[in-house]
């Protein structure tokens, strides 16, 4: 119920929202929980085993029982915080894990069942037999155990990453993160304040205080209005830092657009990389509750958020309240009910010496044992010397003190330490480089002693930073002892519950002790203790003082479980943000893509490139149709094919031969000035790592090629010889990938082709195999080198990128005027594979140079990279798979790649494995199949039959053992 | 046959306005990588201020002189924008044509750096990254050049391939920022 | 996780690739037993260690870098021409 009067929203728009199908009207500034208690609704969701009724307990992002499903449809949001949510207009929420309602869950018969659900229940029952775990336990399990449910369709909705950067970070805005702010951005640090929250100002917008002589909203609007005016100070609200990473890192998760109706553009969320020099963490403190029979049910709630409902958001959780408690702080509570006009059935506290008062009844030396009441909390029984008495009450506010929010000191392997005085772990200093904890997250709960100790961190920072401080007045402010008597479980019968989301109660923690789950992290993992969305925010340490105790050890001994990232959940869509559909990586389109597109090819990817993968003409159906037109094109006539893809590298200077002699296994100082030369390139250990061909354009001018697929690897890998392993070279290295345009001409007419576009006319003397060197094509100068990946009379053509698109065009169109036209990926591949020539199909890492039958090509006058190794024993074996062709000779004429050889009379069996088939194509050529693979001892069993099976496409063929080179052996096709 | 006709690599693409912030192709007549060799980083220089007036840049930062950029462009190399780069400088300087190799866009207006914050893993912010100063640095998953050439324009550049990429993300980055607000 | 490249500063991991222990090339003329050493075995020490890192997306140095594998701090960087990674010859 909302209260007239109360509260910071004073003059806000009314909104209305719905929940569960009933339209309802809240404040602008109201969360959904907010909203849900100032319309009198509790009961807001079910639990996650015992599908219990549970409502709002906290006023945060700890919220374990208030989770719902925001918007429906395709922009469906599960688990979303109650807490958390901001309404607006149209706002669409609903209970989840709920069937048919909430008010009536089917579901909750598991509650009654609760014997048999106890803790290391799944672990138990579903034990044996391992198939029915699959095909039965799970499916159900996951049906009836289960938090909100995604929408199963793609989201609509865009998230976003961005990275920032600030000399000091400071993590919360309550008062101490505020004081933090303000003495480093007066000084002039580049400062980022970052809020989980709505709005600044953390606790000090729940609780009545003065600041400064002022009321503490009047102070914060104060301090906001002087950070706001400095440019050097950053202020962001509804980010919560979740993670504290190395080197000063910290990840960020901004809420954006959660809090309106859809806007175009507007991400619904933000994940920040934040790198800060220095951190202040001011994270505050969470209130933890106490374990109690029933202290689950609707209607009790932590003290904390009842004052946060009534304080700031001018909401009476309930007309009759208790409270329970084992601190000072908690009897506020009860003050500023009772100053609202809100009646206050009675305090109890646990501790014999709590204050009194004369506003509202105090028990002393009391506790609550259990509550009663179906959907919300009807009555509550107390305990105490005079024995026990039912009191009557719709809202119960607890607290079994507060727990300092050290998560982030966590995240690089710190251990926080017992502190005895508060009942509870506080940060060790010093576990995350550059961060320094500041007020209720450091175990300093008055809001003096906060200012304080923000004002000290940020004047540590600054320090470090060597920022010279300005004056600091710490204002003044509330200044109470916080005195607390730790109280973790009130004896008796019925379940207590530690953790509301994971159904963890008292009894469970026990039993893991019994059955010797007593080390912090087993007993966590055995009961699903702290493992829920809050990650044990709420019950951790609850639970491991009730593990303690079981065990007869003390908490200190006991220890905790550490927290590591992230503080609050993040999705997936955020840490994933930019990398949908075209946004996973970068696509790579080459210069004649648009003629290509024009001409109806198929495209295909090749790393990060497209290309042509066959060109379709009318009347052709299959890829093998167009294929084999191309590939007879080139044969036949003359074939147009982009190969711009291949790595370009462009090396200079004195040393230029020193480095290629090195890196490749052959000689390239020797290599003439205008000639070209295919490399064998190997790794260290001796395997070949890539192979192309360089072409020496001047004394001390060469560009290599290598393959699509390695030109990263290969450019990283000449930066590693040169600048580490021989830095006194002089040698420059280049990519040139990009700034050719390079196209295939090959076919019998390839020189004819070239002839009608180069200005000066080129024959077999002026330009004979294996030549390069400068032309003028179409008034433009490019690189022209007769090499030739298809074994046809071929040449490539360079030319400045940019004439890409119009040399790739007229290239066609001289092409089809002699009888040819262009030819894709598909068609390349068999006209290679018929040469035996190779891709990284075949340098697939494993193979050596002996393995390519290219042993000769290692030179033994010089060292190169790859040398030593490629002698070890075993890398020149006879018994080695070494490359050969095959082809059918059986029924089944189709050869795939990935296929297994075996001998003929062996069984297919791993064993027996002789060999396997790297590239397979039809060859139109020569009328059958064609496949390149590696055979045991290949070279010598040319003529023999083996078996080549296939068990994934289930193809058993047989085939004989030919030489890798199908097509024209002498080569003299390519050399006329 | 007629002449070659050339095309940008950002052709078709642009320019888009998205909030305040304009994205423009700003394609250099010419692009030149220059590579001092071994002990010739003082006589290139004085070639370098001969033939264009330009001192070789800096680490992290550029010179401009009328029509031409130097920007650093790597460990030991720069890149000539602007006039083809002079032959003598070929003495002391390995030198490569880029012209074609890079697409260069100019990313203009208030938001600009907040634009590349969502892209960028480097501090763009105007009073740490001033006018002149470059970067080298990862744009989604693209190796990048970064270089601010006025008080709210960013120059970028990534390979010519990428530049479809680039536009797609530079327009989801700036429809993010616009609608912020 | 952040790695100062002797040239550009202090960047983001994003930008580089490690390539995995800093160590000499073997000599020329070096037997098999060495080369095994120097590919295969490895340390894997808690505390200290050099790698060569691969600043990429930058300025394209190849860079090594002092580590402590238990604090993950990066206690040091230089360029790895200056590493002397070569080997006698
Ligand atoms: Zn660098």
């Amino acid at each position: 119920m909302r209260i007239a009067g109360k509260g910071l929203m004073q003059g806000a728009k009314p909104v209305t929202f719905s929940f569960n199908g009933r339209h309802m009207m809240g404040l602008e500034g109201d969360t959904l929980a907010s909203a849900l208690l100032a319309n009198g609704v509790h009961l807001v969701g079910r639990s996650f085993k015992y599908h219990r009724p549970r409502g709002i307990l906290t006023a945060g992002s700890e919220e374990p029982n208030a989770l719902v499903t925001i918007g429906s449809g395709a922009q469906q949001d599960p688990n979303i915080r109650a807490t958390q949510q901001e309404i607006f207009e149209g706002l669409e929420a609903r209970s989840q894990n709920c069937w048919p309602s909430v008010d009536y869950d089917v579901q909750a018969v598991n509650d009654l069942a609760a014997p048999f659900f106890g803790a290391g229940f799944y672990y138990k029952t579903f034990m044996w037999p391992s198939a029915f775990w699959e095909k039965l336990y799970e499916p159900i399990i996951r049906k009836a155990a289960g938090l909100g449910a995604l929408s199963r369709q793609a989201d609509p909705d865009a998230c976003e990453k961005a990275y920032a950067f600030c000399d000091l970070l400071v993590i919360g805005a309550g008062p101490a993160g505020l004081m933090a702010a303000l003495v480093a951005g007066r000084a002039g640090a580049d400062v980022i304040l970052a809020e989980e929250d709505a709005h600044m100002g953390g606790r000090l917008l729940s609780e009545v205080e003065e600041v400064d002589g002022k009321p503490a909203a009047d102070w914060i609007a104060q301090m906001l209005e002087e950070l706001d005016n400095m440019d050097n100070v950053r202020l962001m609200t509804r980010t919560a830092v979740t993670g504290a990473y190395d080197q000063g890192t910290y990840g960020a998760l901004e809420r954006v657009g959660h809090h309106h109706s859809r806007r175009a553009g507007l991400p619904r969320e933000c994940f920040w990389r934040i790198v800060a020099k220095r951190a202040v963490l001011a994270a505050g403190a969470i209130e933890r509750p106490v374990a109690f029979a029933n202290n689950d049910r609707p209607g009790i709630m932590t003290a904390g958020a009842v004052r946060s409902y009534l304080n700031r958001w001018g909401v009476a959780p309930g007309q009759n309240v208790t409270v329970f408690a084992n601190n000072d702080q908690a009897h506020r509570t009860a003050r500023d009910l009772v100053d609202a006009g809100v009646h206050v059935a009675m305090v109890i506290d646990s501790r014999h010496d709590a204050p009194d008062s004369n506003l509202y009844p105090v028990m002393k030396g009391a506790q609550v044992c259990s509550s009663s009441g179906r959907k919300r909390v009807e009555s509550i029984t107390v305990r105490s010397v005079a024995g026990e008495e039912k009191i009557q009450t719709d809202c119960l506010a607890m607290s079994g003190g507060w727990n300092p929010s050290l998560h982030l000191t966590c995240h690089l392997n710190g251990r926080p330490q017992w502190n005895r005085d508060i009942a509870g772990f506080v940060p060790a200093p010093g576990t995350v480089p550059g961060l320094t904890c500041a007020g209720a997250c450091n175990g300093e709960f008055s809001t003096a002693g906060a200012l304080r100790e923000g004002a000290a961190a940020a004047v540590e920072a600054l320090v470090e930073l060597e920022i010279k401080q300005s004056e600091v007045t710490l204002p003044q402010a509330e200044n109470d002892l916080y005195r607390v008597t730790a109280l973790w479980a009130v004896p008796g019968k019925g379940r207590a519950w530690l953790d509301f989301q994971n159904d963890v109660t008292v009894k469970d923690v026990k039993q893991a002790a019994t059955e010797n789950f007593r080390s912090v992290e087993h007993m966590k993992r055995y009961t699903t203790q702290g493992m829920a969305t809050d990650q044990g925010k709420n019950s951790n340490v609850a639970a491991l003082a009730v593990l303690a105790d079981a065990t007869g050890r003390g908490i200190p001994e006991t220890g905790t479980t550490t927290f590591r990232p992230p503080f609050a959940p993040v999705s997936i869509a955020a840490m994933g943000a930019g990398a949908a559909g075209q946004g996973c990586k970068p696509q790579r389109f080459l210069t004649s893509h648009r003629a290509s597109r024009e001409m109806r090819a198929e495209q295909i990817e090749v790393g990060l490139w497209y290309r042509a993968s066959y060109f379709p003409k009318t009347g052709e159906n299959t890829w093998r149709q167009s294929c084999d037109r191309e590939i007879g094109l080139v044969r036949n006539h003359v074939g147009v094919c982009d190969v711009s893809t291949l790595g370009k590298i462009d090396i200079q200077g004195p040393d230029a031969a020193k480095l290629l002699d090195f890196v490749y296994t052959n000689t390239f100082s020797t290599l003439k000035q205008g000639k070209v030369c295919y490399g064998l390139m190997l790794r260290e250990d001796g395997f070949v790592m890539d192979d192309g061909t360089t072409a020496r354009l001047g004394e001390n001018h060469y560009v290599m090629t290598t393959t699509t697929a390695a030109a990263g690897q290969v450019m990283a890998h000449l930066e590693f010889v040169r600048q580490a392993l021989r830095p006194e070279w002089d040698v420059q290295i280049t990519s040139v990938t990009e700034q050719w345009a390079q196209f295939a001409v090959a076919g019998p007419n390839s020189r004819d082709l070239l002839n009608g576009l180069l200005k000066e006319q080129i024959d077999d003397t002026s330009w004979p195999f294996m030549a390069c060197g400068e032309v003028e094509v179409l008034g433009v100068q490019g690189r022209l080198f007769r090499i030739s990946f298809s074994g046809e009379l071929a040449y490539e053509i360079a030319i400045p990128a940019r004439y890409g698109d119009a040399l790739f065009r007229a290239l066609i169109e001289q092409a089809k005027a002699l009888g040819g036209g262009a030819y894709g990926m598909e068609a390349l591949n068999v006209l290679r594979i018929e040469k035996g020539f190779l891709t990284h199909a075949e340098l697939n890492g494993t193979v050596t140079a002996f393995d390519l039958g290219m042993q000769g090509m290692m030179s033994k006058k010089k060292d190169f990279i790859g040398k030593a190794m490629s002698t070890r024993p075993g890398l020149m074996d006879d018994g080695r798979e070494q490359l050969v062709g095959l082809k059918p000779v059986g029924p089944v004429k189709q050869m795939t790649a990935g296929a297994h050889l075996f001998n003929p009379d062996d069984p297919v069996e791993r064993i027996y494995d002789q060999g396997y088939v790297t590239s397979a194509g039809f060859s139109p050529t020569l009328g059958h199949s064609v496949a390149l693979a590696f055979l045991k001892n290949g070279p010598d069993r040319i003529g023999d039959e083996v078996r080549l099976v296939d068990h994934m496409r289930g193809i058993d063929a047989l085939c004989e053992v030919v030489d890798p080179v199908f097509f024209d052996p002498d080569g003299g096709r390519s050399r006329g | 046959m007629d002449d070659l006709i050339a095309m940008t690599p950002c052709d078709g693409l642009l320019p888009v306005t998205i909030g305040d912030v304009t994205l423009t192709e700003d394609l250099p007549v010419a692009m030149t990588s220059i590579a001092p060799y071994a002990g010739q980083d003082e006589a290139l220089n004085a070639a370098l201020k001969d033939a264009h007036g330009l001192d070789f840049p800096a680490i992290n930062r550029s010179t401009v002189k009328a029509d031409a950029r130097a920007i650093w462009f790597g460990q030991g190399i720069a890149l000539l924008q602007g006039p083809a780069a002079a032959i003598e400088l070929a003495k002391f300087a390995a030198l490569t044509d880029q012209s074609d190799g890079w697409a260069v866009v100019r990313l203009e207006g208030k938001g600009a750096a907040d634009v590349l914050a969502r892209l960028a893993p480097v501090d763009l912010r105007r009073q740490n990254f001033k006018q002149g100063h470059t970067v080298r640095t990862e744009l989604a998953h693209m190796m990048a050049s970064i270089t601010r050439i006025g008080p709210d324009a960013l120059q970028i550049m990534v390979f010519r391939s990428m530049a479809r990429t680039l536009v797609h993300d530079l327009k989801t980055a700036m429809a993010g920022v616009a609608a912020r607000g | 996780m952040r790695i100062t490249c002797p040239n550009c500063g202090e960047r983001d991991r994003r930008e580089f690739y490690v390539k995995g222990a800093a160590l000499a090339r073997p000599d020329v003329g070096a037997g098999l037993d060495e080369w095994h050493d120097h590919l295969h075995l490895r340390d894997n020490p808690a505390s200290e260690t050099k790698e060569l890192w691969y600043h990429e997306m930058g300025c394209g140095a190849w860079i090594e870098v002092c580590r402590n594998t238990v604090s993950h701090e990066v206690v040091s960087t230089r360029l790895a021409s200056g590493a002397e990674l070569g080997g006698k010859r």
